[in-house]
């Protein structure tokens, strides 16, 4: 797997993940559509996420909560916009209370995901998340976006430092 | 395309005001399209916190805020770094062996 480009645009709110795989579309789908998979690479292994509603439908949801070692739990939700299995996903992304309720007065981001096959049977995915206002992408620092997630990018920090 | 086509107007837009700031008319000569469109991006980026406008006369005046620029790329930093890791273990998971859902 090689991560080929990550492009910020701070004018446009938008970061794009651009990431290329040695497997067919219909396997990388898999990873979105299946909950045991998706849970396997969304949170960070510090935090490992449970899915639980799971409906890549328009309008469908999926909710989700990860464990912190402590045992807290964080949940998050969200509301599928548009799908075209096996090739793309549009999704909402947002935090939700600890019933697993979205919570309104939190950032959402709008996450689109496309899958595109290679000649040589690899699949090459993008993922443009977009926030809505800079007040919001504060408020997510503020909160540290999760105090787990802060300490899962600690973490990530050192690796990319040692690298 | 017509998105990555925005984009790119609204990060000239940023780019040009912010060391100094422009007249909305002057902005919309820049580029080849109305002066209603560019100011649709104008107010999308006002929107987004990105920009501020201030009455001078009968112009608009845009200016960047520099600050908040800085903010939102350090915010996509953070950004960055999640999903760098969560592309690592994307990859990871993809490459073990096709077994259903073996631990």
């Amino acid at each position: 797997m090689t991560v080929i480009d990550i492009r910020k645009d701070p004018e446009n709110l938008r970061m794009t993940v651009t990431a290329e795989f040695d497997a067919p579309v219909e396997r990388v789908w898999q990873m979105w559509d299946d909950p045991r998979r998706l849970e396997r690479w969304w949170g960070p292994p510090s935090h490992p996420a449970t899915v639980v509603d799971h409906e890549l439908a328009p309008g469908g949801a999926v909710t989700y909560f990860m464990t912190s070692p402590e045992g807290d739990k964080y949940h998050g939700w969200w509301r599928v916009l548009a799908v075209a299995a096996p090739r793309s996903l549009q999704f909402e992304d947002g935090f939700a209370d600890d019933s697993g309720t979205p919570n309104p007065d939190m950032p959402v981001t709008t996450a689109n995901v496309q899958l595109e096959p290679r000649a040589d049977g690899g699949t090459r995915m993008s993922i443009a998340t977009t926030f809505s206002s800079l007040e919001q992408m504060e408020q997510l620092v503020e909160m540290g976006m999760e105090e787990g997630l802060k300490a899962a990018m600690g973490q990530i920090d050192g690796l990319l430092d040692a690298a | 395309m017509f998105h990555a086509l925005a984009d790119a107007t609204r990060r000239d837009i940023v780019t040009r005001v912010l060391p100094r700031e422009w007249s909305v008319s002057a902005l919309a000569r820049e580029y080849p399209m109305s002066f209603a469109a560019v100011q649709k991006h104008v107010a999308v980026l006002e929107r987004a916190g990105l920009v501020s406008k201030r009455r001078h006369g009968r112009e608009q005046l845009v200016r960047a805020d520099i600050d908040a620029v800085r903010r939102a790329s350090s915010v996509l930093d953070h950004f960055e770094a999640i999903w760098r890791s969560r592309m690592e273990r994307f990859g990871e998971l993809l490459a073990e062996p096709e077994k259903g859902t073996d631990p």
